[in-house]
């Protein structure tokens, strides 16, 4: 983000949003459309305005089930990955059955979800789980069986143990690959989250964000509705920045993707 | 032509002052730091590898061949023969180039060499310190450079020439002061803490030398590792490459396509016919020692190119 045109990043996608906005309340004003059909920016800022507090709590509700549902993905999904670079015959065992568990739509399967795991935090993390680890462990998989052919042979020269062979070589070559399907696994844990939500209802005592879209949408609170989803689609940007800089941070010195254009 | 024993070089190249290549101003340095680096390896029960550099010298009086390769054939999964009837001694000392054209098997021929492959038929023996495995040579007597420098891109250039010692057992101020001396030999010194892809491609394989050269290997086999690189570089390189196997009074196979490389480096050159491979001629080059760059331009030095020359174009027809 640094050198020239830096600044240009920022303010041009900004500028271009204020651009739209004015255009979408202009064209809401000027047709009188109703708020119940489509509210303009100010009437969706203003139900942000009262609204923020209680669809921010429950904003935290969705945010809890996402984060540990990415945790569960990222520990779950590496530790496959792990025993699926380990045993060949392993891998071609349960590799179909991760790739059913993810083409299989998470919405058909929730309310069974639901129904078998009695306590509702843990089947909503359980379904979230489902939609975010194939991406990670199919990921991490390749990343450990990508060694280079050379270095390996150098390990193998100078006798090393299949722990430091692991170490200093597999996971470190793994690592790019791991971080790439955590990438992709961040946006679909949150997406997974208010799917199951959808399907749960509020179920519990606490509601998560996306029973607040819903409960908007059959009250035609439109504004409100729309300030969920701005708050909803905020944290999935929020979640891929955190976690493309981490990975950046992680890969800065040496990997590709993590490089500037120019190194100087 | 053929040559069974190396032509003794001249002993004045053991003494510490042989050692002064690269800038390396501290020759006697150097040497002590590769026994210390021994005896890390070897551990306190293995005294061997601290008496090295007397069993050196000894040996080379003796001739003794710590490469014997009898017969070696070998025949791929997809039907491929790459080699056939290799028998092949190197002795202590020598610098021998594999020389044959692309595909004909030279990679594979030093792959068994370093018992990273198998052959199908044939015996290997290797006259290196054991194991304590039969027929297995203990870790660190072999150092490999392949055609791409095959560096980690994660870690740091000393953490890349560190590599062989951390696999040996734990890291301490020994070993690092170990690789940086390395380092210093093959002219990289203050850059330990750069990264790989910094570099360019000249200095990553200097990187993937002295990562060989760390343990002190009584065998530094090298696969094209100069094919990539332009003409300067690869003179330097060869220059270098030259002056640490006098100092280290290391042997060295060497495979290259280059009839001018294998003249220019090597005391004996080993043609190798198109696939199945065989050792078609095996010629001492006589040259002297050190070799400087003038050389490159002397009779002497482009007589061998022609007779070399001659019977790799031999070794190809037959094929043909
Ligand atoms: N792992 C392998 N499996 C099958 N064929 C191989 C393998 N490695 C090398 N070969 C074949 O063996 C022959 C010799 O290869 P190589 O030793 O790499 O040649 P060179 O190093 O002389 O160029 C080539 O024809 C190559 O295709
Ligand atoms: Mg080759």
């Amino acid at each position: 983000m640094r050198g020239r045109g830096g600044w240009l990043r920022v303010a041009a996608p900004i500028f271009v949003g204020a651009m739209l906005l004015g255009l979408w309340q202009a064209a809401v004003v000027i047709e009188h459309v109703p708020p119940y059909i489509l509210p303009g920016p100010i009437a969706i800022a203003a139900a942000l305005r009262s609204d923020g507090p209680s669809l921010l709590l429950s904003l935290l509700v969705t945010l809890r089930v996402t984060f540990a549902a990415l945790a569960a993905a990222a520990i779950l999904g590496g530790a496959l990955a792990f025993l699926f670079s380990l045993s060949r015959v392993l891998a071609l065992c349960l590799f179909p059955y991760a790739v059913i568990l993810q083409v299989t739509p998470i919405v058909a399967i929730a309310p069974l979800i639901i129904i078998w795991v009695q306590q509702p935090f843990l089947a909503l993390l359980v379904c979230a789980w489902i939609v975010a680890f194939f991406p990670i462990v199919a990921n991490t998989t390749i990343g450990l069986n990508s060694a280079d052919r050379n270095l390996l042979a150098l390990f193998r020269l100078y006798r090393a143990s299949p722990t430091q062979t692991l170490l200093y070589l597999k996971l470190p070559t793994a690592l790019p690959y791991f971080l790439a399907g955590l990438r992709i696994s961040g946006g679909l844990a949150l997406i997974g989250a208010v799917v199951a939500e959808f399907v749960a209802g509020t179920g519990g005592t606490e509601t998560g964000l996306a029973f607040r879209i819903l409960e908007a949408g059959y009250r035609l609170a439109i504004p409100r509705l729309f300030a969920a989803l701005l708050l909803l689609s905020l944290s999935g940007i929020a979640i891929y920045l955190v976690i493309d800089f981490a990975a950046r941070l992680a890969l800065r010195h040496w990997h590709e993707s993590a490089l500037d254009e120019e190194p100087d | 032509m053929r040559c069974r024993r190396l032509r003794a070089a001249p002993l004045s190249d053991v003494a510490p002052s042989g050692a002064s290549c690269g800038g390396n101003a501290s020759g006697g340095g150097a040497r002590r730091n590769l026994i210390t680096a021994r005896r890390a390896i070897d551990g306190p029960g293995r005294r061997d590898g601290i008496l090295l550099p007397l069993r050196m010298i000894v040996s080379d009086l003796a001739g003794e061949a710590i490469i014997s390769l009898r017969g070696i054939h070998k025949r791929f999964r997809t039907g491929v023969t790459a080699l056939e009837a290799i028998d092949l001694d190197i002795h202590r000392g020598e610098f021998v180039s594999l020389l044959g054209p692309s595909g004909c098997g030279k990679s594979t021929l030093l792959r068994i060499i370093a018992g990273l492959s198998q052959p199908t038929l044939g015996e290997r023996s290797l006259r290196l310190g054991n194991s304590g495995r039969p027929g297995e040579e203990a870790a660190g007597r072999i150092g490999f450079v392949f055609q791409d420098p095959t560096l980690m891109p994660w870690s740091t250039v000393l953490g890349n020439v560190l590599l062989p010692l951390r696999l040996a057992g734990r890291i301490g101020p020994a070993e690092r002061e170990r690789a940086a001396a390395e380092l210093h030999a093959v002219g990289l010194a203050g850059f330990e803490h750069a990264y790989p892809r910094q570099l360019s491609v000249g200095m990553r394989m200097r990187v993937s030398i002295a990562r060989a050269l760390v343990t002190g290997p009584d065998l530094l086999l090298m696969d094209e590792p100069f094919a990539a690189l332009d003409e300067i570089t690869r003179m330097g390189l060869n220059d270098d490459l030259l002056q640490l196997w006098a100092a280290r009074r290391a042997t060295v196979v060497f495979v290259t396509h280059s009839v001018f490389e294998s003249v220019f480096l090597s005391t004996r050159v080993a043609v190798m016919s198109a696939r199945p491979a065989r050792i078609v001629a095996d010629l001492a080059i006589d040259l002297p020692h050190p070799r400087e760059r003038e050389l490159r331009t002397s009779a002497g030095y482009a007589a061998f190119c022609r007779t070399v020359s001659a019977h790799l174009g031999r070794a190809m027809e037959v094929r043909l």
